[in-house]
């Protein structure tokens, strides 16, 4: 009989093993990389340091980073931040990132290059699963994995089932990876890919941007995903070249891999996608949008706060005004991309429009600081997530969508089509 | 004899966002952190509930953010265990983790009304819905995980290994 191939998740957990993996199989792998982030580190540390550990197992395979509440927003949070800056530099932990020097985790990780192609990395946080555009198995745990992995070097996975997800056709202009991702959350519901590994491949994959490609599979947890992989291509190559700080080990699934389900995707006709409160799969295509006006619009995050992003959004503000009332938060989503901003224009662009532009960090996206929402009112996000309570009061409204529909809307009040506000023809 | 218990029943996709929001996480104490489970989703469950009361969730239980201030809230407000139709994976790993009981049963989670007496004997596998007069069978635990949770979680494992290592090292300087 013939042997069935493995998918890409499990190539890599394969490779790392030096053995065949099955989907369902417990595995205990070794890991290339761990992080964990302010709100989730000082949780481990504790754990790591209660239960005895006195070293990690590799100083320069640990990444801490401050990313959520910077510059600290209380006492509290204060207190936090300095309980991982202790613990980085007791054990002298080589991708540390205080405030200002770095930024939100997952912009940050593959920026730097911290993360390669045919990594096994654990995080403590769930957007970990970013990196999986770079085809790494990357996925959030949460911090007593995070001590353990610290501690020992290891980890252990049900290797996960996949579904394969192949887009066709030409994206219409505007349509971008947070369109496509929003869409197939829709199809398939927020706990569609419950434990799976995601695989995006096809035509419409290989045009798209490394940004792009790491806006869709950070939002494989949306779907309940595991992972969300991309098969390294030519563009992963350029993305890494430069950049990566260990040498990349390209992965591709067996042409005889045994899938759970097979999804096609005809981007040809799809609309840029606007999710509804308060689920990341009540998209619904623009053009059924109808009057949504709004109080806040926020781009930034882990999702969709790169520096391809604040250029779509800098290029529809460029000579015009948010609209009065409303306020417009953008917040670069590492210093690195700030920089570039500022260098290139960029917040010149914001500020005049009316903007407020603060320094990299996740704020307003999970409700933490710098543009919480209040009671009843409503945002338009670029991030990932428009849970009840998301962004601030229970009874706040959080829409999701990509840089160029929110940069729109804030130029008119009301979630908006960008081809609008430039006069061309929406299509 | 299994205590019965109340119980909590909700819905579908219980997020973490909802079971601790996100303003709370400047802590790590589930003491600090139990006073707040909940309050998002139902504001009478941190006041109106007894220590000793399970939640009872529909499907996708703990999605969202990798927080495991979510399952510590839980522990935190005398939660003795979760039970769902199916977690969310980084909710359930967690709870696994820090030795929290979480079982599936998409009977229970069908069957169970918010209030009812109910009573879980985890060693027969098996929910007893004492108002309803039912039974509901829970899923087994994989063997690895139902291990870990006898042993106390992961921090229990971890230190056990390091107790072995650091004998090992003794016994060969
Ligand atoms: S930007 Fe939002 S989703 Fe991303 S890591 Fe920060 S809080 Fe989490």
């Amino acid at each position: 009989m013939e042997r069935t191939g493995m998918t890409l998740a499990e190539k890599l957990l394969a490779a790392k093993l030096g053995r065949p993996v099955a989907a369902g199989e417990l595995v205990e792998v070794p890991v290339d990389l761990v992080m964990g982030n302010d709100i989730t580190a000082p949780v481990a540390i504790r754990a790591f340091e209660a239960a005895g550990a006195t070293r990690v197992f590799d100083p320069d395979r640990v990444a801490l980073v401050a990313s959520h509440f910077v510059p600290a927003r209380d006492v509290s949070s204060a207190n936090q931040t300095s309980t991982m800056r202790r613990f980085a530099l007791a054990h002298h932990i080589r991708h540390y990132y205080p405030e200002g020097s770095g930024g939100i985790e997952h912009t940050l990780l593959p920026e730097r290059g911290i993360v390669v192609s045919g990594d096994i990395v654990v995080g403590a946080d769930s957007h970990t699963c970013t990196y999986g555009a770079l085809g790494a198995f990357a996925t959030g745990v949460g911090s007593t994995d995070l001590a353990y992995a610290m501690a020992t070097g290891r980890t252990w996975f049900k290797v996960p089932e996949t579904t394969s997800f192949v887009y066709h056709g030409q994206r219409q202009p505007w349509v971008t990876g947070k369109d496509l991702i929003l869409h197939t959350i829709h199809l398939i519901g927020d706990d569609g890919a419950l434990y799976q590994s995601m695989e995006f491949s096809g035509h419409a994959i290989g045009e798209l941007s490394m940004e792009d490609r790491l806006t869709m599979a950070n939002m494989a947890i949306e779907a309940g995903g595991k992972v969300g992989l991309v098969t390294p291509d030519a563009v992963t190559e350029a993305y890494e070249r430069g950049r990566a700080l260990r040498p990349p080990r390209f992965l591709a699934p067996d042409p005889n891999a045994r899938y759970l389900a097979a999804i096609d995707v005809d981007v040809s006709r799809l609309e840029p996608q606007v999710a509804f409160p308060w689920l990341p799969s009540k998209t619904r295509p623009l053009s059924e949008v109808g009057d949504v006006p709004l109080d806040q619009v926020f781009i930034g995050s882990c999702t969709n706060g790169r520096l391809t992003d604040l250029r779509i959004a800098a290029r529809l503000l460029q000579g015009r005004r948010v609209a009065p009332n409303l306020r417009l938060v953008v917040i670069p989503a590492t210093q690195d991309v700030y920089l570039k901003a500022v260098q290139e224009g960029l917040v010149e662009v914001f500020v005049q429009a009316g903007a407020m532009v603060s320094a990299a960090t996740c704020g307003p996206c999970l409700g933490g600081h710098t543009g919480v929402l209040g009671a009843g009112e409503r945002c338009l996000s670029t991030s990932n997530r428009n849970y009840v309570g998301r962004m601030g009061d229970p009874t706040a409204e959080v829409y999701l969508a990509s840089p160029a529909v929110a940069a729109a809307s804030a130029v008119t009040g009301r979630i908006t089509h960008p081809a609008a506000i430039l006069g061309e023809e929406v299509a | 004899m299994a205590r019965a218990c109340i119980a909590w029943k909700y819905g579908d996709n219980v997020d973490t966002d909802v079971i601790i929001p996100a303003r709370y996480l400047v802590t790590g104490d589930p003491k600090e952190l139990g006073p707040h489970c909940l309050e998002g989703l139902d504001p009478t469950f941190p006041a109106g509930h007894q220590p000793g009361d399970i939640i009872v969730g529909g499907k996708n239980f703990g999605c969202g953010s990798s927080r495991e201030h979510a399952p510590l809230a839980i522990k935190g407000a005398g939660v003795p265990c979760v039970i769902a139709a199916s977690f969310a994976r980084i909710f359930f790993r967690n709870a696994i983790n820090i030795g929290l009981p979480v079982y599936e049963s998409p009977d229970a989670a069908a069957g169970i009304g918010m209030g009812d007496e109910i009573a879980v004997d985890a060693r027969a596998g098996t929910i007893v819905n004492r108002t309803r007069g039912e039974q509901y069978a829970i899923r087994p635990l994989p063997p690895f995980m139902q291990e870990l949770l006898d042993a106390g979680g992961l921090m229990a494992r971890l230190k056990r290994e390091l107790a072995q290592e650091r004998a090992a090292e003794g016994g060969n300087p």
